[in-house]
């Protein structure tokens, strides 16, 4: 099966809820923002619609190319996946990717790596978010 | 309580030494929750009897509650202060992302006491607490500038609130609000005018932790079934489409919409600027406050040209509501989207609460139309139902206060009558302009008895809606005793905080069950007792404020003019405040 990564497919559908990063930190069954990686902001106020920013699985992913320790693995069809275990909370991930979409879990001192499970997406009632294969930015 | 929950944790700002500290207070909140049940301990605590509103030692509470971050549409914070525009009991409510920041910060409250000698504003970001110098800001009337300041120095998009002041506070009217994330505020009461006393300009938060409930499973599917209500049910629909603007046709239909200063409660042309003709021809945007899937704000695009460059367009995004329509609208008699929109956005933009100021100015256009204060007094104004731009020009007059009429108006339509007189029609009720509901006098005894003179305290409207479409007609025992106990649930909702607009779904069995998560075991009376409690709390901060429900003063004009219900006289509401007192005075 090709690998699958999340999509926005219209941020114009965006009313800013922020439902699928509370949904995102529950998949621990933890309340809150701390394990979310996805993000909504506002693109400069709120009447200027959103940002909403999540790992588009690179197939050359930048992340894992400056990963001092091998914790990030390339996986098979593109995105990386994260070892915890062998994290030393660098950082070097964060700042590598330039689209943002690593994020850091304060609490723990890791960065918070989508997983590409799509369950934020049940969570979305308007329709911006799709789970889809990789590479499938057109229909 | 979860176990090692940070709600208990408050931070307290003194403003006037420019410090800091935190307070562990989990009795507070195991046992009131948060929101309204901690704010108003807090405020007994901290609030000196008869303190002037603008003196230093009147704190400002901030408080969220413990669903707050872990259920959608709990995406509310609860303000309290003592009011200026009242010199009693300040409540407000606020959505955008203000409970959400404060509750990610890792605080269940934040106390502001003192006052700052220079204007500042605050940050918090997590742990981390900053005094920023406010001088260059401060002066700046447009409270969506200040916004956009703010946004460029501070860290945390997407997961902060940025609560600040137009000119209206800085300049201490009465009924100033404050705004945050543009377009939702801590509206009524004067708030804004507070946070100017303080030389306070606004308050960032922003944190991004998360909170471990100890049943991840039983978490995860109570989420999902309030989620699915929230997201789906059609008793959210209203909020969702239309959004609250959907009120005007069908109020006006009833004859409950407040027109022309209550001269009439049937606006001839409210279709024209009902939430059917909003929509269709306006609404540019719909957003939501953070963690409510529901997206009730609902901003109107609105093109205008430049009338002195060729081709040259500002677009504004504005944001409407029922009460905004009715205060700035029918209340005004203004017939035209483009001229309301206007008159909203110079509202929001030097932060004044717009269903005070559409009041005051309602009662100031009929003492002109009266002929009982000269056009001298008014700045040279003529007002006149339906002239947006005289209104345009007086709504800036009660902000800048060139004349001893203006410094009147903007200390509230109680205050200005009492001081020139037309007190019938001075549409107030304990101090507080009168929301848009005359659908009969369940909704007047709401706004006399109300712990905040709001209509969303006990919905009285809401009563008087149920019994004329059903045709029951209501006694005033049985309307003082359902108020009270209405009033006595929703303390319950604001305790935890549940935005009001999703009562529907957290019914009491709902808030039983979710607060089960959080390893309460509570049954629904247990609740209904504590919800008792806070509200008598309330109550016992008014009187010892000077509150009497015997001797609030009542406007003639609400018992001259016919509502859905047809007429009711002054002895049918005291008797129905009198049974509410009965209620709220009663022991135990």
């Amino acid at each position: 099966m090709k690998a699958k990564r999340l999509f926005v497919v219209d941020v114009d559908l965006c009313v800013g809820c922020q439902c699928c990063m509370f949904a995102c930190t529950r998949r621990f069954g933890e309340a809150g923002l701390s394990k979310s990686a996805i993000h909504v902001r506002s693109a400069g106020g709120v009447e200027r619609g959103f940002i909403v920013t999540v790992c588009r699985a690179c197939e050359n992913p930048p992340c894992a190319r400056v990963c001092p320790t091998d914790a990030l693995t390339v996986r098979e069809g593109g995105g990386v996946i994260l070892n915890m275990d062998k994290c030393i909370g660098c950082k070097n991930c964060v700042k590598a990717c330039s689209v943002k979409a690593v994020f850091w879990d304060e609490e723990m001192q890791k960065p918070v790596i989508c997983t590409y499970c799509g369950y934020c997406v049940d969570f979305c009632p308007y329709g911006v978010l799709e789970l889809k294969p990789v590479g499938g930015e057109i229909g | 309580m979860i176990e090692g929950d940070p709600i208990s944790r408050i931070l307290y700002i003194d403003l006037s030494r420019r410090r800091f500290w935190v307070k562990e207070r989990s009795e507070l909140f195991s046992k009131y929750f948060g929101g309204t049940g901690v704010a108003i301990q807090i405020l007994h605590e901290e609030c000196p009897s008869n303190v002037h509103p603008f003196d230093p030692k009147n704190p400002i509470v901030f408080a969220v509650g413990q669903l707050n971050g872990l259920f959608p549409v709990a995406s509310k914070t609860v303000a309290m202060f003592k009011s200026p525009l009242t010199g009693n009991l300040g409540e407000s409510h606020c959505g955008g992302r203000s409970s959400i920041a404060i509750r990610m910060a890792g605080y269940g409250a934040i106390v502001i006491k003192g006052k700052s000698e220079t204007p500042v504003y605050l940050a918090i970001h997590g742990d981390e607490v900053y005094f920023r110098d406010a001088s260059a800001i401060w002066g700046i009337a447009d409270s969506y500038t200040v916004g956009r300041i703010i946004r460029e120095l501070e860290l945390g998009a997407g997961v902060r609130t940025i609560m600040r002041i137009g000119l209206a506070g800085e300049k201490l009217v009465s009924y100033a609000c404050v705004v945050t994330e543009t377009y939702r505020h801590f509206g009524r009461l004067g708030l804004g005018a507070v946070f100017g006393s303080k030389k306070l300009k606004a308050l960032v938060v922003s944190g991004r932790r998360s909170i471990k409930p100890g049943k991840p499973k039983l978490y995860r599917e109570v989420y999902k079934e309030i989620f699915e209500k929230a997201a789906k049910l059609p008793l959210m629909r209203k909020y969702h489409e239309l959004g609250t603007a959907m009120n005007i046709n069908p109020l006006n239909r009833l004859g409950g919409l407040p027109t022309k200063n209550l001269k009439t409660a049937r606006f001839e042309d409210a279709e024209k600027i009902s939430g059917e003709s909003f929509a269709e021809r306006f609404l540019g945007r719909r957003v939501a406050c953070a963690h409510c899937p529901v997206s009730c704000i609902h901003i109107a695009a609105l093109r205008e040209p430049y009338e002195t460059e060729p081709y040259f367009y500002r677009t504004k995004m504005i944001s409407y509501d029922y009460e905004l329509i009715y205060a700035l609208g029918s209340m005004l008699g203004i017939n035209s989207i483009e001229s309301l929109l206007k008159l909203i956005d110079e509202v929001e933009a030097l932060g004044l609460d717009a269903i005070s100021t559409g009041v005051v100015l309602a009662w100031a256009t009929e003492m002109q139309e009266k002929g009982l204060i000269s056009e001298k007094e008014v700045g040279g104004l003529k007002l006149k139902w339906g002239d947006y731009e005289n209104y345009l020009k007086a709504i800036r007059f009660i902000v800048a206060q060139p004349n001893e009429f203006y410094m009147d108006l903007a200390k509230g339509v109680e205050y200005a009558a009492s001081k020139h007189g037309g007190l019938d029609f001075a549409l107030a009720f304990g101090g507080n302009e009168m929301p848009g509901y005359h659908t009969g006098p369940a909704a007047h005894v709401g706004y006399l008895t109300g712990s905040r003179h709001s209509h969303l305290d006990s919905a009285g409207y809401s009563v008087d809606e149920k019994t004329v479409t059903s045709g029951k007609k209501l006694e005033a025992e049985e309307i003082g005793k359902t108020l009270f106990e209405e009033e006595c649930w929703r303390q319950i909702l604001s305790s935890l905080v549940v935005c009001f607009f999703a009562r529907g779904v957290y019914t009491p069995e709902v808030v039983v069950k979710a607060l089960n998560v959080l390893g309460y075991n509570l049954n629904i009376e247990d609740l209904r007792g504590i919800g008792r409690e806070i509200l008598k709390s309330k109550y016992r901060f008014k009187v010892r404020e000077g509150f009497n429900l015997e001797k609030l003063r009542i406007p003639k004009r609400i018992f001259e003019v016919e509502t859905p219900h047809g007429f009711f006289t002054e002895d049918f509401v005291r008797k129905a405040v009198k049974v509410y007192r009965e209620n709220v005075e009663k022991e135990g």
